[in-house]
């Protein structure tokens, strides 16, 4: 296959490209949808093709085909090229790349069971049987369950001589209940909302013990349809790991993108309030808030040994003992600040440009743990799973909404509350941090679906955190 | 019989008696210029066909879908779909495959559209960031093609294709921005330059911004608010699926929404920008989903439409077996008045350009909570008055719309995008009684 990236290389350089790269990459997912004990989609997608990206001053000019020949692979090239050059009608400053090792490597995500071999029947008995435990809950009406797996083959090749052969292999799935009111619907999901997704093979979905959580989480959809609705006001919040890894994405890690914050999505995904002359000194949070980019770490999902520009994946401080330190850059991006390039630009398929994605954007873990954060709260509130999300476009403004709450009051958990709701300001949320669970509540929870770029394209993104508590916050908005 | 046909049927003589299949061949291609700090930054392409394939033998069923077209590797990709179905469990509510059914004729495609090069493109993209004299301009601007084959073995054949384009932007200030936008099928349509004055009249108007305190508030809401309200009605309502698991807030025959509200999906209107069937190979025409407030209809594919008893309405969409038929081509009627008039009869209000980050909250309240963004204005006494902050709003956008509160329709219906990654509706601005804000730029 490098044949064909060499061949779109080749045709870019000689369209007079200054800089061109290729990935080949082929890629099989495989869905697996089941709801309610009948199975509503088997589904394999298979993509081939080659995407060859060219600099030519100011602008990058990338072309995609799905036909690997290798005329057609150097014609792709010579498209991207021709692209690049008719940016010049709106030209800026030419860009330069920073400099990374030029390597010849492949690698294999470490994992037991290549999920696309373990019989598709077997997945289908697991998700039957965890709906129809669900089912069987009196009150549940909805009983949803998921499994996908992805296999993804990358060939890179760079006119400076990179050569690497990647094959990331990364599963998961989850489920969820709905019960219905007359007026509103309550859900519960397992692991999390939306699945639980790693690297690594089908060993992913069978350490999450489907089975063993199905009844619960049926009986808390249909308890939650009778709680009382979480009242307006200020209290201290305890986050369960998950819905933390949420906020970590989407306050932070969304934040520290260089993309966003030299302006390049400024139309789109939106800019950042963090500002590049503030690095090192920006307050993001309390002393208890460290957060580190790290692509090295062992089965999450924004894991990987080189991203889609060659560079190797590493491990970066974004925020140290509650201040800012650092972002999540390319070689283009990093040339700009400078700053090193951290490898963190991924592209969804062959047919997407590269960009500044999250790797794995974890909080470190402390030394508490979620028994004794709700041993020390006097009045609180303890939210567990996301149910909806929404931030602005500087990433400072948000509102989350999970599906379960329990209030807390002098140290012990008290009664279901539905309808959990908090909103705030980033840094002034991050400053208010005062609990922070470690140890084996420490996770690396996975998002399959980060939406980014236009063409929109959906990374997979990694988030480690474990319970943490936050002083003051606002709780209850409602409509 | 075009190239694609041609593959369609090969696929169906591969398959031969072993299984009932249908196959979707799809090609075109996708070209989008980007812009920021008013300068193409990134440039792309794309090309390239994919075979989409589902098969059923005996009401087990598996799909799939391949960009790998060689005849040897189709092979193996049937093959493989024949044996991962024949392992299911029998699937109980398989609708069967679409039979024989007369065409709906139209062909929204503009071959200069389809072959516009990255030069007109830049073009557009110049003209957009000249309108915006000293400030910092963003955006993209696209040119898109599909032509589809499906066939299945049932003996439907069908063919469509159609052309995209959009302009998209915003002009920044140091303290605004502001955002204009444009789509129609035909690239030509376009005025780059008009849609760039907007967006830099709205930033420039906004430069000086003061905050609000958040409460509720008459509104007038620009086209892409719009836009963003009928994309969630469409997702979370007028899904078939979603209303026959009890999850829509759709109540068929109720007075739902205000009388002055009129809602149609509608490929065969001459400005749509969509092919004449759907993914099951259904022929797709007019759906009336709300008329005179009236809520009507929803959307169904072959599978959901079995659950309801009723009849396919041609809203088949990849994966819509899991997540549901929703309606993608929407028109809300337009009113009389001018976007200058809907303002002029606000005493105490807020304009409002775009949204931002909608979330659902409850689905069968389709109660929302999202931002506002590009351009948020006072109103006092009928005229805008300065810029305020970017709100937080906590709102249900069927109450919003509902009995009575609709207090004017703007006659300036486009093709207006949500940010929701929907797509396109086709929708004027509004003046609405109230909008519920629940905070400012600062909680």
């Amino acid at each position: 296959m490098y044949d064909y990236a060499v061949a779109a290389v080749e045709g870019a350089l000689a369209a007079g490209a200054t800089y061109a790269d290729a990935r080949v990459v082929i890629a099989a997912t495989e869905s697996i949808d089941v709801l309610n004990k009948v199975v509503e989609s088997v589904n394999r997608t298979e993509t081939a093709g080659v995407g060859v990206r060219a600099l030519i001053g100011s602008s990058w000019g990338f072309y995609a085909t799905a036909e690997l020949t290798d005329t057609d692979a150097r014609r792709a090239g010579e498209m991207a090229a021709e692209i690049a050059r008719a940016s010049a009608l709106v030209p800026g400053s030419p860009l330069e790349l920073a400099d990374v090792p030029v390597v010849t490597d492949s690698y294999v995500t470490p994992h037991e069971e290549d999920p696309l071999e373990v019989p598709l029947s077997e997945k289908v008995d697991l998700l039957v049987g965890v709906t129809g435990t669900m089912l069987g809950v009196e009150g549940v009406a909805l009983a949803r369950g998921n499994i996908t797996s992805w296999v993804t083959d990358k060939w890179f090749v760079s006119s400076q001589g990179h050569r690497i052969h990647q094959r990331l292999v990364e599963c998961g799935g989850g489920y969820d209940a709905t019960a219905l009111g007359e007026r509103e619907t309550q859900r519960r999901s397992y692991p999390q909302s939306f699945g639980q997704f790693e690297t690594g093979g089908f060993e992913v979905v069978r350490k999450w013990d489907f089975p063993g959580n199905a009844q619960r989480v049926a009986e808390e959809a249909v308890a939650l349809l009778g709680a009382p609705e979480l009242e307006e006001g200020e209290k201290q919040l305890i986050l369960e790991a998950s819905q933390l890894a949420l906020q970590i994405h989407e306050s932070v890690g969304h934040a520290i993108e260089l993309d966003r914050i030299l302006g390049w999505e400024a139309a789109f995904a939106g800019t950042s309030h963090l500002e590049l002359p503030k690095l090192h000194s920006h307050r993001y949070g309390s002393e208890l808030m460290n957060i580190t980019a790290d692509a090295t770490l062992s089965g999450a999902l924004g894991t990987f040994a080189y991203d889609d520009e060659g560079t190797p994946s590493q491990r970066v401080d974004i925020v140290k003992d509650g201040t800012w330190v650092g972002v999540l850059s390319g070689r283009d991006s990093a040339a700009i600040a400078g700053l090193p390039p951290g490898g963190m630009v991924r592209a969804d398929n062959f047919n997407r440009l590269p960009m500044v994605r999250m790797t794995n954007v974890g909080l470190l873990p402390g030394s508490s743990s979620l028994d004794e954060i709700i041993a020390e709260t006097r009045d609180g509130v303890y939210m567990e799973t996301n149910r909806s999300w929404s931030i602005d476009d500087k990433r400072l403004n948000f509102q989350f909404g999970c599906e379960v709450g329990w209030e807390i009051k002098d140290g012990k958990r008290g009664r279901m509350v539905r309808n959990p709701t908090y909103t705030g300001i980033t840094p002034r949320f991050w400053g208010t941090l005062d609990m922070l669970a470690g140890g084996d509540e420490w996770v690396h929870w996975g998002t399959p679906n980060c939406g980014k770029g236009q063409p929109m394209q959906v990374a997979h993104t990694g988030h480690s955190a474990a319970p943490a508590r936050f002083s003051t916050v606002r709780v209850g908005v409602k409509a | 019989m075009s190239d694609r046909m041609e593959l369609a049927e090969w696929v169906l003589d591969a398959v031969g008696d072993r299984a009932e299949v249908e196959v979707r061949v799809t090609g075109g291609n996708l070209a989008l210029t980007r812009f920021a700090n008013s300068f193409i930054h990134q440039n792309v392409g794309e090309e390239g066909d994919s075979v989409t394939l589902r098969v059923a033998s005996g009401g087990r069923v598996a799909s799939g879908t391949t960009t790998n077209t060689g005849r040897e590797a189709l092979v193996r990709f049937i093959d493989d779909a024949i044996e991962r179905a024949s392992h299911q469990p029998v699937d109980e509510d398989w609708p069967g495959l679409a039979s024989p059914s007369a065409d709906v004729a139209l062909d929204h495609y503009d071959p200069a559209t389809a072959a516009a090069s990255p030069a007109e493109r830049a073009e557009r993209v110049a003209a957009f960031v000249a309108a915006g004299t000293g400030m910092r301009a963003a955006g993209y601007c696209s040119t898109q093609s599909t032509e589809i084959a499906f066939a299945n073995s049932n003996g439907v054949r069908r063919e469509g294709r159609a052309t995209e384009a959009i302009l998209d932007g915003i002009h920044q200030t140091d303290t605004s921005a502001g955002s204009g936008h444009a789509a129609s099928g035909r690239l030509g349509d376009i005025d780059a330059g008009a849609v760039g004055a907007l967006a830099a009249q709205r930033a420039a108007d906004g430069a000086d911004v003061s905050d609000v305190k958040p409460g509720e508030y008459e509104v007038v809401l620009a086209p892409e608010c719009v836009a963003s309200i009928c994309v969630f009605l469409s997702y979370y309502g007028f899904n078939g699926k979603g209303f026959n698991e009890g999850q829509s807030f759709v109540e068929l025959g109720a007075q739902q929404f205000d009388e002055q509200l009129t809602l149609v999906d509608d490929v065969t209107d001459p400005r749509a920008m969509a092919i004449g069937f759907d993914y099951d190979g259904t022929a797709r025409g007019r759906l009336d989903l709300v008329a005179e407030g009236v809520t009507r209809a929803v959307a169904h594919d072959r599978r959901s439409a079995r659950k309801a008893g009723a009849v396919s309405t041609g809203h088949a969409l990849p994966g819509s077996e899991v997540y549901g038929a929703f309606p993608t081509t929407v028109f809300m009627n337009e009113g009389d008045s001018s976007v200058e008039e809907l303002i002029a009869g606000v005493d105490r209000g807020l304009y409002v350009a775009t949204f931002n980050y909608c979330r659902v909250l409850e689905p069968k309240t389709m109660a929302v909570t999202g931002l506002t963004r590009n351009g948020t204005f006072m109103i006092e006494n009928g005229r805008i008055t300065g810029a305020v902050t970017g709100l937080r709003f906590t709102q249900s956008f069927v109450a919003g719309l509902g009995p009575g509160r609709i207090l004017g329709i703007g006659n300036d219906g486009r093709w207006a995008d949500s940010e929701f990654g929907a797509g396109l509706m086709h929708v004027p601005s509004l003046r609405l009684a109230g909008w519920h804000f629940t905070g400012g730029a600062e909680g």
